[in-house]
């Protein structure tokens, strides 16, 4: 039996008399070799907003899966309503009342509100009877807790803010009295995020119990009653949100960490190499992702973008590569604008001195089923190293192959191999070997070192700092900030799309924590 | 101990493929059984009715070679990720030009027959193919229907064509034949061996082809980019790589080989283009492309199968008359089942017993150390 | 053209309609539900010859019928096993699906009846008759209605009329009960479902036992209500232009009946129209008609005449992500 310690040193005495809403002893759950949930302690009371914050990976997400039924915890107990419970797929939590609005709505586009509603829970064979029936609770719902929405609008023509209306209404339709809300703002306006939290409050105020998953530090303080902090599948505290401030959170987020130690002398910088102007991208479904972003990017120094995943940094990457047509704005490498018409423009890009480090090497910086040799290919096919005219030089591509896994020590030595086959370190080391072993001007580099073993991030940090000393131009971009502080001469905040301030890499984590909350530092001093 | 273990290479490639025609080959002749026939005697006849004499050889070799173009055109496609259903209508649009171009230059050599048939051919075969690859690429509609729709808009223009345009007067929907002095000469007039089997120098072209694939897709530059989108579309938007016209030269070049087999049946064998001349060969074709892993070492072997089959199954309805030759077609749609649709099903099996047996001979390797 | 030809022409495009309405619903059964279905062609054809040879053997064209439904179930089960358990590729199990009816309805036919493929005739008794809908001859003597009564609408097989009825029933049962509503909603977003606790797979295999349904009546009526007997490939590609009308009826019931008329109009007239001269234009091939099906289909897929968009999930097999 493992003891919740931390929970109930910090928690109003009040709270243990009535029996918890949910009570998690001691859950752990691990994929393969990474151990997502350690040992986790939670306590949830009821009629509360319960936040759990933390970083990226933090395990948030799992935990609230073996909550929901999706995921079977390899060790530990369930309680709900201080009933012991071993939860087996979802529709078994939302017998026991617990119901989760996933950050992916679970609607089916076409269909109305009513029938996404009813789906699963229909009740008889034939619909009349449940429409009315569930006609008739939307409208109690809506009088209740504020959740209006037209019964008859199809799905498809709703903004996203009302799609998640529907999602909560969805679980409070099948009894849900847990509601769990996986990163709700993630998608929201400012503004629908506030009135979400309207709605909150008063699902609380009448009964239910929320838990309200998110990295914002903003959100947390404004609705929440108590907060628990995740870091790296560990619980490291539950507080009341009264009793907490947003830099103290933001430091149990973060945690004391070594910082990282680069060896590097001070940046000179040159000429501007990369310029970006007014630049906004707005994606395939229309939601802007990068909102009237400028900065530049001077020779012999390293600019990092730091910042929360989500907050538009992989569109600001794609469009500075040429991969995706930017809304507005211009992008200039040495003076020249990148000119966004047609197709290939990734590779018009790779010619004016742009080198891509792309932030998920399994999604497009490799082909994980080529052999490595054809991963070194990868981008320069055309180029006429690799083969004069139409054909392609396996020899020349191989020795170019053998000469980078000499120089970048990628294991194994064998350029014949499947690279799927090649741990995640020298996965990257590929790419990067690819990237940086040619004539370059700038080099963008997204999340260098995710998934990578320690060994591994030491050399990747050592060359891009030699990139930087032999003048070229760096962009780095990262979630992970001892990365982003250990290797920039600069840094850069983005938040939702913006860049919210500029920060000297010595700046503390404080200031980064609330900067990357998208607070204000000066306000919260 | 049933602990599962990735099969090695020669499992997927070798092992599987030649399990599934092992079971086709069973089932077919578990329904010979049932007809009250002797299935072993059967398969006897329908293996000497392939390769049982340089006759027959020549063709299961002709046969084969119609395969080799149609398989190499799934194949080719299946690189770049698309699906072509339209060897069909490839190859038979394929034949128009092949045949005009051979009607046209009968009076001079067959050496100019043999190629201005098969500029016509591929020439024909790629634009009816390309259309698809554009509406795919372009438009968004799926290839697979639209390859669909065109193999069957194909047989309506043919016989529009073969009814109307060039056709033969007096005969039935088909051209004139093509005249003594432009006619491609069989195999059997160099080599006696094959009698007067219909194999002749398509064979050839058959496996200059088989060559010419390989080097197109692992050793030239347009290779290196049709496998990049069709394994990783993400990771070759990245490599600036253009999907519209990588889809569109794709295709063309799958609809000139669907369309080589013209060359082969109709020039030079029926010596004329007749209504339906393909006969299926098309869709056969793709499966002569899964079985052969898409390789053209696979490919040369799967059409060989499937060639041999085919011409096996006209023996046998000759040797065997009460055992009706559609048998063959059962077992090809039964290869087609296993080794396209349901391939996962040997698979867990076995990875077991790979799996049992390399835990068994660690155990024993332990137990002497 | 007059009145009194354009009955005939309406008439014989019903008859071609049939098939291909019921086998445009069972295509759309399947494909609402998120499996495609190359192979209706193959479930026509395996259906019209268990028909015909079991009418044959035992001189019940019902017991014909149910031979027919069986084989086509058995064969759409052999689909959702490749499709849906062993996540395979639905359109090459489609193809050999229909290879297999080709080589196996001849090697099962010549086998049992010795006539290279076909079996023998049935007699008139032994056939789906038509059915005399009441007062037809009375009601025929009523000007313009009279004959369109007695003559189009009356005098089908049983099975015209089911297949008519099975569009508002179809629709119905889409749009009205529970089960259409998780057929939708699987063929969708077949995730949206299993988080809501319903069984993907179940859903999927009852889906694909109506299409077998379907493609079975379909092919009974080829073959003992608007033929005679079976004879080699006798659905002559009709289960492909019915996967045509399907789409290009955007997978819904009531345009289905329409592009299933349409095209049966289509056919119909590609007989009569042979050797007519048309002012300006002149003869109009036949082939030109014949392809007409195919050629519309592809306008329409390459989003020139409106946009016909499959359900979302069609082609992918459904993995739990766990």
């Amino acid at each position: 039996m493992v003891e919740n310690q931390t929970q109930n040193a910090q928690q109003p005495a009040s709270a243990a008399e009535l029996p918890a809403a949910i009570d998690l002893k001691g859950v752990s759950k691990s994929f393969g070799p990474v151990q997502a949930n350690k040992n986790i302690n939670l306590t949830v009371k009821r009629n509360s907003i319960h936040g759990i914050v933390g970083e990226n990976g933090a395990g948030k997400s799992t935990l609230m899966s073996i909550l929901y039924g999706f995921y079977t915890a390899d060790a530990g107990e369930i309680f709900v309503n201080g009933q012991k419970v071993s939860i087996k797929d979802s529709s078994h939590a939302l017998e026991l009342g617990v119901g989760m609005v996933h950050q992916h709505f679970m609607l089916v586009e076409n269909f109305t509100v009513l029938e996404n509603i009813i789906l699963g829970a229909e009740g008889d064979h034939l619909l009349a009877s449940s429409k009315a029936a569930a006609r008739e609770e939307l409208a109690r719902l809506a009088k209740d807790y504020g959740l209006e929405v037209d019964p008859d609008a199809v799905i498809e023509d709703l903004s996203v803010g009302q799609e998640q209306r529907v999602e909560i209404l969805k679980a409070l339709y099948r009894g849900a009295d847990v509601l769990i809300l996986d990163e709700p703002t993630g998608v929201l306006t400012p503004t629908e995020a506030d009135q979400l939290f309207r709605i909150l409050e008063q699902l609380r105020d009448e009964g239910k119990t929320i838990i309200l998953i998110t990295h914002k530090l903003r959100e947390i303080m404004a609705i929440t009653d108590t907060v628990s902090v995740m870091r790296q599948g560990t619980m490291v505290g539950t507080v009341a949100t009264e009793d907490t401030s947003p830099d103290k959170l933001a430091e149990m987020m973060v945690g004391r960490r070594v910082l990282l130690q680069v060896e590097k002398t001070a940046a000179q910088p040159g000429q501007k190499v990369l310029e970006v102007e007014g630049l906004s991208v707005t994606d395939e479904m229309g939601v802007p992702r990068v909102k009237n972003v400028s900065f530049d990017v001077h020779a012999g120094e390293i600019v990092g973008i730091a910042g929360v995943a989500g907050n538009g940094q992989s569109q600001l990457l794609e469009a500075i590569s040429g991969m995706f047509e930017p809304l507005l704005g211009e992008v200039r490498i040495n003076g020249k604008a990148i000119d966004f018409h047609g197709e290939g423009v990734a590779d018009e890009v790779r010619e004016m001195g742009l080198a891509h480090v792309p932030e998920d090497r399994h999604k497009m910086g490799l082909v994980t089923q080529f052999e490595e040799w054809e991963n070194s290919v990868l981008g320069y096919e055309d180029s006429e190293k690799y083969g004069k005219g139409p054909m392609l030089s396996l020899s020349a591509a191989r020795s170019e192959a053998e000469k980078r896994i000499e120089m970048f020590d990628i294991r194994p030595q064998n350029p014949r191999l499947k690279t799927a086959n090649f741990s995640g370190g020298n996965q990257q080391k590929i790419v990067l070997a690819r990237e940086m072993d040619r004539d370059l001007d700038i080099l963008i580099v997204g999340q260098p070192t995710r998934g990578v073993d320690i060994g591994a991030i030491e050399f990747i940090h050592k060359q891009i700092i030699r990139l930087r000393d032999e003048g070229k131009a760096v962009l780095l971009v990262s979630v992970e900030l001892d990365e982003i502080r250990a290797l920039s001469d600069r840094v850069l905040v983005m938040f939702d799309g913006e860049i919210v301030t500029q920060l000297p890499p010595t700046a503390s984590e404080k200031e980064f924590g609330l900067a990357m909350a998208g607070l204000d530092p000066a306000e919260n001093e | 101990m049933s602990a599962r273990q990735p099969l090695p290479k020669w499992a997927t490639n070798i092992l599987m493929p030649a399990m599934n025609v092992l079971l086709a080959l069973f089932v077919g002749g578990l329904a010979v059984a049932v007809i009250g026939e002797d299935p072993i005697e059967a398969m006897r006849v329908l293996a000497y009715g392939a390769f049982g004499s340089g006759y027959n050889l020549g063709f299961t070799l002709h046969y084969a070679t119609s395969l080799t173009f149609t398989g190499l055109a799934v194949a080719i496609a299946f690189h770049a990720g698309l699906f072509n259903i339209g060897g069909e209508g490839q190859a038979y649009v394929a034949g128009l030009g092949a045949i005009m171009m051979a009607l046209w230059l009968d009076q001079t050599h067959w050496v100019f027959v043999l190629i201005g048939a098969t500029v016509g051919a591929t020439t024909l075969g790629a634009i009816w193919a390309a259309i698809p690859g554009y509406l795919q690429a372009k438009r968004g509609s799926h290839i697979v229907i639209t390859t669909i729709m065109f193999n069957f808009i194909a047989s309506a223009f043919m016989s529009y064509m073969l009814a109307q345009v060039i056709t033969n007067p007096g005969a039935n929907a088909e051209t004139r034949t093509i005249a003594e002095t432009g006619r491609i000469p069989l195999l059997s007039e160099y080599f006696v061996f094959f009698k007067h089997s219909p194999v002749n120098i398509m064979l050839i072209f058959g496996i200059l082809a088989l060559i010419g694939v390989y080097i197109l897709v692992w050793r030239t530059k347009l290779g290196f980019k049709i496998r990049t989108l069709g394994m990783n579309p993400d990771a070759a938007r990245y490599a600036g790589i253009s999907a519209v016209s990588i889809i569109v030269i794709t295709m063309a070049i799958a609809g000139a080989l669907a369309g080589m087999m013209a060359v082969n049946e109709a020039v030079s064998v029926q010596k004329r283009l007749v209504v339906g001349y393909v006969q299926g060969f098309g869709f056969i074709g793709i499966a002569v492309a899964f079985m052969g892993r898409a390789h053209p070492v696979g490919i040369a072997l799967a059409a060989i199968l499937f060639g041999a089959l085919y011409q096996g199954g006209v023996e046998l309805a000759f040797v065997m008359p009460a055992v009706p030759s559609e048998l063959v077609v059962v077992i090809q749609a039964l290869v087609i089942l296993f080794s396209g649709a349901m391939d996962q099903m040997f698979k867990p099996v076995l990875e077991r017993v790979f799996g049992a047996f390399r835990t068994r001979s660690s155990s024993t390797e332990t137990e002497e150390a | 053209m007059g009145f009194e030809d354009i009955i005939p022409l309406l008439n014989s495009s019903i008859r071609f309609a049939v098939p291909l309405l019921l086998a445009c619903l069972a295509g759309l059964y399947s494909e609402r539900s998120g499996i495609v279905d190359i192979g209706l062609e193959g479930k026509m054809l395996g259906a019209a010859f268990a028909a015909a040879a079991v009418a044959a053997l035992t001189g019940d064209v019902w017991l014909g019928m149910l031979a027919a439904i069986g084989v086509s179930i058995s064969m759409s089960m052999i689909h959702a096993v490749a499709s849906i358990n062993l996540r395979g590729n639905q359109v090459i199990s489609g193809v050999a699906l229909n290879f297999l009816a080709l080589g196996g309805t001849v090697f099962i036919g010549h086998s049992i009846f010795k006539r290279g493929g076909t079996t023998p005739n049935l007699a008139k008794d032994e056939r789906i008759g038509a059915i005399e809908l009441p007062l037809a001859q009375e009601i025929g003597q009523v000007p313009v209605i009279g004959p369109i009564y007695e003559q189009l609408i009356s005098g089908h097989s049983i099975i015209v009329y089911f297949a008519f009825l099975a569009v508002p029933i179809t629709a119905w049962v889409l749009m009205k009960t529970r089960f259409g509503l998780r057929l939708r909603a699987v063929g969708e977003n077949p995730k949206a479902l299993d988080t809501a606790g319903i069984s993907v797979f179940l859903l999927r295999y009852q889906a694909l036992v109506i299409t077998g349904i379907l493609c079975g009546i379909a092919g009974a009526y080829l073959s003992t209500a608007q033929g005679a007997n079976f004879s080699e490939n006798m659905t002559a590609g009709r289960g492909f232009i019915a996967l045509a009308a399907l789409i290009f009826a955007k997978w819904k019931p009531w345009n289905a009946l329409w592009t299933c008329l349409l095209f049966g109009v289509l056919s119909a007239a590609q007989i009569r129209l042979q050797g007519v001269e048309f002012p300006i234009i002149g003869e109009v091939p036949v082939q030109v008609i014949q392809a007409a099906p195919y050629v519309l289909t592809v306008i329409l897929l390459a989003g020139f005449i409106g946009r016909a968009v499959p359900p979302k999930a069609v082609g992918q097999p459904y993995v739990k992500e766990r």
